[in-house]
């Protein structure tokens, strides 16, 4: 049987998880060689509301081009918690923004909690990378991609001005979720 | 030397292959969930010479088209359902004047303003019957970033050859997901442009059926002058009610489409284990790779299932409906509105096997297994 992973980015409209997911998607098809589709869905709203971003990988043509059930899920919102950590796979993951995540979703998987918000505002040094920060985080928990595609594949999207940032914010991510999971 | 490939929206695919088709005129007005074919052209056609212009409204933008058409280029316009609407008369208007164009529909929910944000599937009887009157309608519906590249390609071809508007239909679900996308090398897919004529401009008569059913077309600008109308016209493009010139011009129009040698020239499907099925799910869209995932899960249970995959939506692929009737115990039909193409089928199925619909409407795509459910209702 083909091997399909399925990844859910949710926050809120702006915060930059539709990016998140195009980027892994594009770690993983073009810099990785495997088959992967993104999609998302929103409100009519530009800013706010909840909003998400869906990405599968797999080793053969992906069919179906939406979740079924998803093997990981990152929240950073409360909103986006409780509307989309449903669905998670039995034994899959769920990582949450515990600042803002306060009443934790329950089910048969694991939950992570990281301060991503703060991680990005407080220690690399702008709120607007905290989308990278999870995407490292998110990556350092699946292994859906490599460590290296990741990079490559954040450092291809951003302008030269903000190369560095977006390199400090992925490898911060990806580090504090190695110390949790230990 | 390796192909360049990219990560991209679905829209985004359909105004590469535009550009691959050799467009080189874009009149719009921008509507979710189609936007980004617009985006894309916008910043592309005047590194080109090509012309972008984004118009009052749907109606104008199409009047645009056509109007750029009949100076020789090849031309584009993108909406969804509302914008649609508004462009029928003038999509009517291309039909009878038989002035080829490419129409990109993106389908959300409706009617009217709907559902800007989520998929639908409910303007594919649309696309064949939106404007009045009897008239041929192409329309194609692709399923992947890759399709709508090919078939966007595709749209232009017959719109050249055929000398008609030709539409691309696709939910919003293929419109804005991105895929992996290899880019053709430039004379990989062909490229068909309009006859021109062959006679001296004096000698020139824009409907001449003595060059078959679809006649040379000149362009503005050129030497040659004839004129244009919405009304029923004699070869030489003037107004006439001459029983006659009517009937032979509303018959040759229907027919360079619907007869045998149109058809041949423009269906085309995709089967997926329809040899040996003894129920075949007819999906078209995002819908068939719902469909797909379901058939394989079926044939995993033991389950004898097919997909029948129209790429061409109009003309109906009539006659191989016809016969996987005669094949199969029953077809399925999901699709995101509340019964349209599934018509189509029971039309030319004739009774002679059960047609179950699945209708969703909810801006929500039909899942695998709400199609397995359906599949497992047949007795």
């Amino acid at each position: 049987m083909s091997k399909r992973f399925e990844i859910r980015f949710s926050g809120a409209g702006g915060q930059g998880l539709i990016t998140a997911g195009i980027i892994l998607a594009e770690a993983a098809t073009i810099i990785e060689g495997k088959h992967a589709v993104q999609s998302q869905s929103y409100g009519p709203e530009a800013r706010g509301g909840a909003s998400k971003s869906e990405v599968i990988i797999s080793d053969s043509p992906i069919d179906y081009p939406k979740a079924t059930v998803v093997d990981a899920c990152l929240a950073m919102t409360q909103e986006s918690a409780d509307k989309y950590a449903n669905g998670i796979k039995k034994g899959g993951v769920l990582l949450i923004d515990s600042d803002f995540v306060k009443n934790e979703p329950k089910g048969d998987f694991k939950v992570y909690k990281m301060p991503i918000m703060r991680t990005a505002k407080d220690v690399v040094g702008r709120e607007i990378v905290a989308n990278v920060v999870a995407l490292g985080a998110m990556i350092a928990l699946t292994d859906a991609v490599s460590r290296e595609a990741g990079l490559k594949a954040v450092l291809s999207r951003v302008p030269e001005a903000f190369i560095e940032l977006n390199r400090k914010a992925y490898a911060q991510g990806f580090e504090d979720m190695k110390k949790i999971l230990g | 030397m390796a192909k360049k490939v990219a990560l991209m929206q679905g829209n985004e695919a359909c105004a590469h292959g535009a550009l691959y088709a050799g467009c080189k005129f874009f009149g719009g007005y921008p509507i979710t969930p189609s936007t980004e074919v617009s985006e894309v052209l916008s910043k592309e056609l005047p590194k080109i010479g090509g012309k972008f212009i984004q118009m009052e409204d749907e109606i104008a933008a199409m009047a645009s088209v056509i109007g750029a058409s009949l100076t020789g280029d090849k031309c584009l316009t993108a909406s969804s359902g509302p914008g649609i609407s508004l462009k029928q008369e003038l999509i009517g208007y291309a039909c009878i004047a038989e002035v080829p164009c490419v129409i990109i529909s993106v389908m959300r929910g409706g009617p009217s303003t709907g559902m800007p944000t989520g998929p639908g599937q409910s303007d594919v009887m649309q696309a064949k019957w939106g404007t009045h009157g009897d008239h041929a309608a192409i329309a194609l519906a692709p399923a992947s970033v890759q399709e709508i590249f090919t078939e966007t390609v595709r749209a232009f071809n017959l719109a050249e050859k055929y000398r008609m508007p030709v539409q691309v239909v696709y939910d919003e679900i293929v419109g804005h997901m991105r895929e992996r996308i290899e880019f053709p090398e430039p004379g990989e897919i062909e490229v068909i442009d309009r006859a021109k004529p062959s006679v001296p401009p004096a000698q020139y008569k824009p409907y001449d059926t003595s060059f078959g059913d679809v006649p040379p077309l000149a362009a503005f600008g050129t030497e040659y002058r004839y004129h244009v109308t919405g009304l029923n016209k004699a070869p030489d493009g003037f107004p006439t009610t001459k029983a006659e010139y009517v009937d032979a011009e509303e018959r040759r129009q229907v027919r360079k489409v619907d007869g045998e040698v149109g058809r041949a020239g423009i269906e085309l499907n995709d089967e997926y284990l329809t040899d040996d099925a003894e129920i075949i799910i007819f999906a078209y869209g995002s819908t068939s790779r719902s469909a797909r995932y379901a058939v394989n899960e079926l044939r995993k249970e033991g389950m004898k299932v097919g997909l029948f995959r129209p790429i061409t939506l109009w003309p109906f692929p009539e006659k191989r409906i016809a016969a996987l009737g005669k094949q199969v115990k029953a077809i399925v039909v999901p699709e995101m509105n509340l019964g349209q193409m599934n018509l189509e089928v029971e039309r030319v199925v004739k009774g002679a096997c059960p047609v179950l619909h699945l209708g969703r409407v909810d801006g929500e795509p039909i899942n695998p297994g709400q199609i397995m459910d359906k599949v497992k209702e047949v007795k």
